[in-house]
């Protein structure tokens, strides 16, 4: 299942103005897990999960999903492949309902209403939102907008799902239902977060991310416990770690 | 300086509709063929932009008042004239649907005197000239200020001109005029001393902004733009004066007569007025309420009687003036049945 | 002039709800309310200045409107109100220029600019109404979809669905903002040209940054630059009821004086 995995190889990459963001990374994401991305802020996170959907063209290096290289001719289909949550919800449900949202993918992508509608109700299903498929964006709650996000990116049918801090603002209930939801999900998900509870509780790999280089890549228990690494980069232990594995 | 539809009458309404409607569609071809596709959310949302801004208030210098941005000039300045028209009319729209700001017949009214001005006129013949020699606090003021005024004076220039063709309110020309400009030539000011700050501190925080500004193809410079620019004032002025003379061809009796020189005018009087009738005769798409104010009267007072004269309203033959006693109890009858039907109607419960 | 306070917003959020509801007039084709209505001013407006009586059978239609939609009366009054003084500023100048007795009741005289005065206020509720009135009975969208249909292009019917979608984000932000200032400034106290600048200018480059993060989103799903609008469905039986049977009550509205004819009714023969 070659589209599954997701490659970056050496990838560089530095702003318009100058500023470099990625200086070197290389890793690889095989089918299925969950992987997540930590790092201090500014340390290139956002950056490096804007390249796997081809919103940023790498300066130097590669991209590859699947088989497939990341080049301007290619974006387009990687992004139907490639399915990104951002971090702000208000920014991803830009139209007037819910329905039209969560159809807004299926639509561009020109498939036939009955396909667009079969999608949508599905996508809205899998995350327990089926009921509020006419509701405007700004009547929901926090929690409900995050899971129609996902929705949105779930009608596309994507392999891959990039998440860019999915539990911020969210309340206990809330962040444990999109818990819940994410670890039943049998996509490839890479997920960048603070939240370093989540990541003990949903991923099997962690990839450390600090100025712009991979400073840790292995299996998540090994790198959120150590804490001396965590702490040289802005981070600290979980400390549901601290119980379970006392120094 | 909203216009509302009870000063309108169907035919500036319905001109001014079709006015706006085309540039509109002008500017939405224009900028499928240029636009960037980050062009999308950026309008919709600077339109956002428009209304929150609206909310804050600024203390104007040297008066006790306060004022806030309109948003035609800054629209312009970050987006160019055809994107900023088509954000200045979703703004109105916007506004006469859920704000009552505005009337939906004069929809095409107050986009063409609050969009048009500043879009086509302030923006490319006066700022952006003065701008382009350079950035300094000063000259940007002043490129702000002049730019503000003109577009608002022409404005509600045009708001005077509209409302006295609907020939529905009676205010004079004159002095329509001489209320709604000097109020206007404040609000002007007010309009270019929010923009020249806003723009100051966008300068001072993220210059790039105000440099992305796509080249439109209205761009004109030097000679050309003076030329366009004085063919409009002229344009402007002519209308203006004709209407006048019509309204009032005595004064313009008057007026020739005294650069004349000749007391008795009253040959040229005939040929003026039968010019002008002629005019009007020729252009009759538009409502003589305005001209024939007193033959109305004189209608109206012989009607007493519902099977009065017929003639006034000349596209609608069959209606009489109604202003007579029965009109009245038949007016106040109606509107008892109305109340009714809406008692009726009334649901049982308010349910939100 | 607006008047943009916060109150206001929570307003266009109400009218939001209300235009959300479900009745047979709100699954009315938004074409046909948008034109109907239309029809309606533009034949209320196509009066002589000097009309009164007849422009009441009018008031059936907005009124219709408000009960069938289920929208509170008090609501849309409020808001009438509060868009009157510029109409009021204008018309009043009627019965200034305007003093010729045009009729008169018993032994009072009324000018005919008081007539035209009336008139003119009659006028601005009528129409005001109307325009209210279809926004809460069809809302935004139905609305931008039907206009769309009508003919209007589809970027501008893109840019009215994007402007009220982040209305209430954007302001929201402002909101925020002002408060933080009210809260340092001891006050409600318009602040200095210096301030203002940068209070908006935030406000700007932070609508701004939002745009591209939206931008963003929208390539992620596949965006090309063209929106594309769900369609809405053809015209039913009830569509053109609607229309036609509006439309012949403003035509007979308009060209017989009802009220009048009701009134000789009571009052027997003609005075």
């Amino acid at each position: 299942m070659s589209h599954h995995i997701v490659e970056v190889r050496d990838l560089h990459y530095a702003y318009p103005d100058g500023t470099v963001a990625l200086r070197g990374v290389s890793f690889r994401v095989l089918h299925g897990g969950a992987v997540a991305v930590v790092g201090p802020n500014g340390a290139g996170k956002s950056t490096m999960l804007m390249h796997l959907n081809g919103f940023l063209m790498p300066v130097r290096g590669e991209v590859l999903v699947g088989e497939t290289p990341l080049t301007r001719s290619t974006a387009a289909a990687i992004r139907r492949t490639v399915g990104m949550v951002f971090q702000d919800p208000d920014d991803q449900l830009f139209m007037p309902t819910v329905f039209e949202d969560v159809a807004f993918g299926p639509v561009q992508s020109g498939l036939p209403p009955e396909e667009v509608e079969r999608r949508a109700l599905a996508a809205l299903e899998r995350v327990g939102m089926a009921g509020l498929r006419d509701r405007p964006p700004y009547r929901l709650s926090a929690g409900e907008k995050r899971a129609v996000t996902i929705a949105t990116v779930l009608a596309m049918e994507p392999a891959v799902l990039v998440m860019d801090e999915p539990s911020s603002n969210l309340d206990p209930r809330g962040r444990r239902r999109l818990i819940e939801l994410l670890r039943s999900f049998e996509h490839t998900r890479i997920i960048a977060t603070h939240d370093l509870e989540l990541v003990v509780e949903l991923c099997s790999r962690v990839i450390l991310l600090d100025g712009g280089r991979v400073a840790a890549d292995g299996p998540a228990l090994e790198i959120l416990n150590d804490e001396k690494l965590m702490l040289a980069h802005g981070l600290e232990r979980p400390h549901s770690l601290r119980h379970l594995h006392p120094h | 300086m909203h216009m509302a539809d009870a000063l309108i009458s169907p035919a500036v309404g319905g001109t001014m509709w079709i006015v706006s409607a085309g540039l509109i569609a002008y500017c939405a071809r224009k900028l499928k063929q240029t636009m960037r596709d980050n062009l999308v959310p950026l309008m919709g949302v600077l339109g956002a932009f428009i209304f929150a801004s609206q909310m804050i208030n600024f203390s104007i210098p040297a008066t006790g008042s306060s004022g806030h941005l309109g948003g035609g000039l800054i629209l312009s300045v970050l987006l160019g004239p055809h994107a900023a028209f088509i954000v200045i009319a979703s703004v109105l729209t916007v506004q006469a649907l859920f704000f009552a700001d505005g009337g939906l017949l004069a929809l095409g009214c107050n986009i063409f005197n609050l969009g048009f001005f500043p879009a086509f006129i302030a923006y490319p013949f006066i700022y952006r000239p003065l701008i382009r020699g350079g950035r300094g606090a000063i000259r940007a003021l002043i490129a702000a200020l002049v730019a503000a005024v003109v577009g608002l004076q022409l404005g509600a220039f045009s708001v005077v001109l509209e409302t006295k063709a609907s020939g529905i309110s009676e205010l004079p020309f004159s002095t329509f005029v001489l209320l709604m400009l000097p109020i206007h030539l404040a609000i002007g000011i007010v309009e270019g001393l929010a923009t020249a700050a806003v723009v100051a501190f966008v300068a001072r925080a993220r210059p790039e902004v105000l440099d992305a500004e796509p080249a439109s193809a209205g761009a004109v410079t030097g000679l050309r733009s003076v030329l366009i620019g004085l063919a409009m004032a002229a344009l402007v002025i002519g209308g203006a004066v004709s209407w006048f003379a019509s309204t009032h061809p005595d004064g313009l009796e008057w007026a020739i007569a005294k650069v004349t020189g000749k007391e008795e005018v009253a040959g040229s009087s005939e040929g003026i007025r039968g010019k002008l009738a002629e005019f009007q005769g020729k252009t009759s798409f538009l409502p003589d309420y305005g001209f024939k104010a007193d033959e109305e009267k004189e209608v109206i007072a012989a009607s007493a009687s519902p099977a009065g004269p017929e003639d006034v309203g000349p596209e609608w033959p069959a209606v009489t003036a109604g202003t007579s006693v029965s009109g009245i109890v038949g007016g106040l009858i109606t509107l008892g049945l109305v109340c009714l039907a809406g008692f009726a109607l009334k649901p049982r419960r308010t349910n939100i | 002039m607006p008047i943009m306070h916060l109150a206001n917003w929570i307003e266009v959020g109400r009218m939001d709800d209300y235009s959300r509801q479900d009745t047979p007039l709100h699954r009315l084709d938004a074409r046909v309310k948008a034109v109907t209505t239309l029809a309606c001013i533009v034949a209320v407006m196509s009066f002589p200045r000097y009309e009164v009586s007849a422009l009441m059978p009018f008031l059936f239609y907005p009124m219709a409107l408000t009960g069938m939609g289920r929208i509170p009366f008090g609501f849309i009054l409020k808001k009438i109100i509060v868009a009157s003084p510029f109409a009021l500023a204008i018309a009043i100048f009627n019965p200034v220029f305007d003093r010729e007795a045009a009729f008169m009741i018993g032994p009072v005289a009324v000018s005919g600019g008081w007539l035209s005065f009336t008139s003119i206020m009659l006028r601005f509720v009528l129409t005001v109404w109307a325009a209210l009135a279809l926004a809460a009975c069809t809302g935004m969208f139905r609305l931008c979809a039907g206009l769309e249909r009508l003919g209007m292009p589809r970027i501008f019917a893109g840019q009215l669905l994007f402007l009220y979608r982040y209305l209430f984000v954007v302001v929201d932000e402002g909101a925020r903002m002002k408060r933080a200032l009210e809260l340092r400034s001891g006050a409600i106290v318009p602040v200095s040209l210096r301030v203002y600048g940068s209070l908006v200018g935030h406000l700007l480059l932070r609508s701004m940054g939002r745009s591209e993060r939206i931008h963003r989103a929208m390539v992620a799903r596949g965006f090309d630059g063209a929106i594309k609008i769900v369609r809405e469905p053809k015209f039913r039986p009830a569509d053109w009821a609607f229309l036609l049977g509006w439309s012949a009550f403003f035509v007979a509205a308009r060209a017989w004086n009802i009220p009048a004819l009701i009134g000789n009714l009571v009052t027997g023969a003609a005075p």
